[in-house]
């Protein structure tokens, strides 16, 4: 057994290097056979890793939002059939939100939301931005970072204190490089004591920049800015993952029950599951890579004719080789295992050169676009796999004619 | 070897060979019976279109004949598949063509492993290069093994066939035209060789259609219409040796003159 093995991979071995030394006398029309693989392997390589990236980049745009986290909009103002956008509709106060915070199951933070467009002033300078009225949880709901100072405190929310979290970009604006913790900013009139300032964050999911705000308590938002006791949302942290759902159902028929609304009525609000999101954004980007890999297999299953094709040639080409190796003993085995191993050796050096152009291309785009192509190890598996057995596949035509060749005619072929 | 020395390396019985051609049905070989004994040197004649193309085909292995028997060191030809009939190939015979057939680009020592690498069981690669080395030496070309058949004459090529024919230690050497694309010296030469390998105990059989040739061989098996029509061991063989050494005193002759 062990015997057999051993005859069997020393054959292989030895018809490889046959194979690999017809390979080497056509540099030039070995390489251009293969360039059918390479440029197969290499677009479906940096396809997927560029789908890949692109896919990373939007789920932490997403979970960027916050982890866990459900935004309850109040519903939309219309006025004849002309909509004005979620949470313009005055329909969720300050006590559903307490509700929220007090009946449902697994919420592990709350905050109320009240926003506003304002002009701020300070140093001198002046900035149009959103003035947005916030719980003291939010930042950790959000999982946004401060670069200096600290956040408002409950005690400062409960006491509508005018303290003051900025956003990079209006304290760019106002203060250039001046560090703004500890100045005062005023909105409406109001001045305010800047406590905090915010981490960039970049653009957002729906490319408007994040960090163009200003965040106070929502008490001094809703008695000082807004004049309004309604809420434009509650941002609702959840405890885990698993608990999104039932929170969500909860919070429906919780704020259905408090808004009276019967069983013909539509709910006044839209709860926005970030998990939902990142769910849809995700198969989305799944399909579109799936896309994008397909289309770039095409390319492969065209170099494998090409492949195949060449070996045709050469397989007519080399008839009184073949001839000559059948007249010395030549089995139609060895005969077909030469050529077979001459193609698959051909797509598996087009795959290499394939995966290395693949890679290369991927850092490109990377650097370029604004997110990294991600290359991953499953795809330079597969596209190595998917070669190989284009080149058994496509080889094995040739190999079976060349195999099956006629020593007596092969050998008179001139 | 495990067969008698008694037993024929080649027995033909009523041996024929058809082929089919479109609709004409060409009878290349009808009906030969020959025995061959371990030994020999043989010389099949005939115009062309007497069969004794098909026959050396045939006795080669790589054609089957339509009926009769072909033993070949007593095994029986007939039925085998083409894996079968390779093996056969390899192990017991060796051939010798009229367009030497060598790789091109590949050195003469590496055209000489050839059937090695194909043998049952494995030859190793340096027991592969010993024998070619042997071989090499044997036919008179030990110092070019490196050389590609386009750097050899047409002489030495033939050498270096009849090297790769003896490399895997054959019952019979098989040379179709060995002679055909040669000039007359070197022919003699090559016949020379021949000579030296039948004395040393290998079989040959050699297609020809050169009266010249044929006298150099120990029986003579003329064919016509794919019959053998004569079967001699003619009196008066010429020794190729002798042949050259005459040539010698000619040309030194000449070029005194």
């Amino acid at each position: 057994m062990f015997t057999l093995f051993s005859i069997l991979v020393a054959r292989i071995w030895q018809t490889s290097l046959i194979a690999l030394r017809a390979l080497r006398r056509n540099k030039m029309r070995s390489l251009l056979t293969a360039l059918g693989i390479i440029i197969g392997v290499a677009s479906v390589v940096a396809m997927v890793a560029v789908g890949n990236g692109a896919q990373a980049r939007i789920t932490s745009q997403v979970s960027a939002l916050g982890e866990n986290l459900l935004t309850v909009f109040a519903g939309s103002k219309r006025s004849g059939g002309v909509s004005s956008g979620l949470g313009s509709a005055s329909t969720i106060t300050l006590a559903d939100a307490e509700a929220i915070a007090r009946e449902v199951t697994d919420v592990a933070a709350v905050s109320p939301e009240v926003s506003s467009t304002a002009q701020a002033i300070a140093n001198g300078r002046n900035w149009s931005t959103t003035i947005a009225g916030e719980s003291s949880a939010y930042l950790k709901i959000r999982d946004w970072k401060l670069a200096a100072g600290s956040m408002f405190t409950e005690r400062e929310v409960r006491s509508a204190a005018k303290v003051a979290v900025i956003g990079s970009k209006p304290a760019n604006e106002l203060f250039g490089p001046l560090n703004p913790v500890g100045q005062s900013v005023r909105v409406k009139n109001i001045p305010f004591v800047i406590i905090g300032l915010l981490e960039s964050k970049g653009a957002g999911m729906g490319g408007q920049n994040q960090d163009d705000k200003i965040i106070i308590p929502y008490t001094t938002a809703m008695k000082r800015i807004t004049g309004d006791k309604f809420l434009r949302s509650v941002n609702v942290q959840i405890a885990s993952t698993e608990r999104m759902e039932v929170a969500q159902q909860q919070i429906t028929s919780l704020l259905r029950q408090r808004h009276r609304l019967t069983a013909g009525h539509d709910d006044d609000f839209n709860i926005f599951n970030q998990k939902e999101i990142a769910d849809t954004v995700n198969s989305i980007s799944k399909i579109i890579t799936l896309l994008l890999g397909s289309i770039a297999s095409i390319s492969l299953v065209v170099g494998g004719i090409g492949i195949m094709n060449i070996m045709l040639v050469s397989v007519t080409e080399r008839t009184r080789e073949i001839g000559i190796r059948i007249a010395v003993g030549a089995q139609p085995g060895d005969i077909r295992l030469q050529f077979l191993i001459e193609a698959v050796t051909l797509s598996l050096l087009g795959g290499l050169i394939g995966v290395l152009c693949g890679v290369g291309a991927s850092q490109l785009v990377g650097m370029v676009a604004d997110f990294k192509a991600v290359v991953s190890t499953g795809s330079i598996i597969l596209a190595f796999g998917v070669s190989s057995v284009i080149g058994i596949f496509f080889g094995f035509y040739p190999a079976h004619k060349a195999a099956a060749l006629n020593p007596i005619d092969a050998l008179r072929y001139e | 070897m495990s067969n008698a020395p008694r037993t024929p390396v080649i027995q033909l019985r009523e041996l024929a060979k058809t082929y089919q051609t479109g609709e004409v049905e060409v009878k290349a070989v009808c009906g030969v019976t020959l025995e061959i004994q371990r030994g020999e040197f043989v010389a099949v004649m005939g115009a062309s279109g007497s069969g004794k193309s098909t026959l050396m085909n045939t006795l080669g292995c790589l054609d089957q004949r339509t009926s009769g028997d072909y033993l070949l060191d007593g095994v029986a030809v007939a039925g085998l598949n083409r894996k079968e009939l390779a093996k056969l190939r390899n192990k017991k015979l060796g051939f010798v063509f009229q367009n030497f057939n060598l790789l091109a680009r590949t050195s003469a020592l590496e055209n000489i492993e050839l059937p090695l690498f194909y043998s049952q069981p494995l030859v190793t690669l340096r027991d592969r290069r010993e024998r070619a080395v042997q071989a090499l030496e044997k036919v008179g070309l030990g110092k070019r093994g490196d050389h590609f058949p386009s750097q050899l004459s047409g002489g030495q090529q033939q050498r270096v066939a009849i090297a790769r024919a003896l490399v895997s230690r054959p019952e019979v050497l098989l040379a179709d035209e060995p002679t055909g694309n040669l000039d007359t010296r070197t022919s003699i030469e090559i016949m020379g060789l021949f000579q030296e390998l039948n004395e040393s105990g290998i079989t040959v059989v050699m297609v020809t259609h050169e009266l010249d040739i044929a006298a150099y061989c120990k029986r003579i098996v003329v064919m016509r219409d794919g019959q053998v029509t004569s079967d001699t061991r003619p009196d008066d063989r010429r020794s190729a040796r002798e042949e050259i050494a005459r040539l010698n005193q000619v040309e030194a002759k000449a070029s005194l003159a």
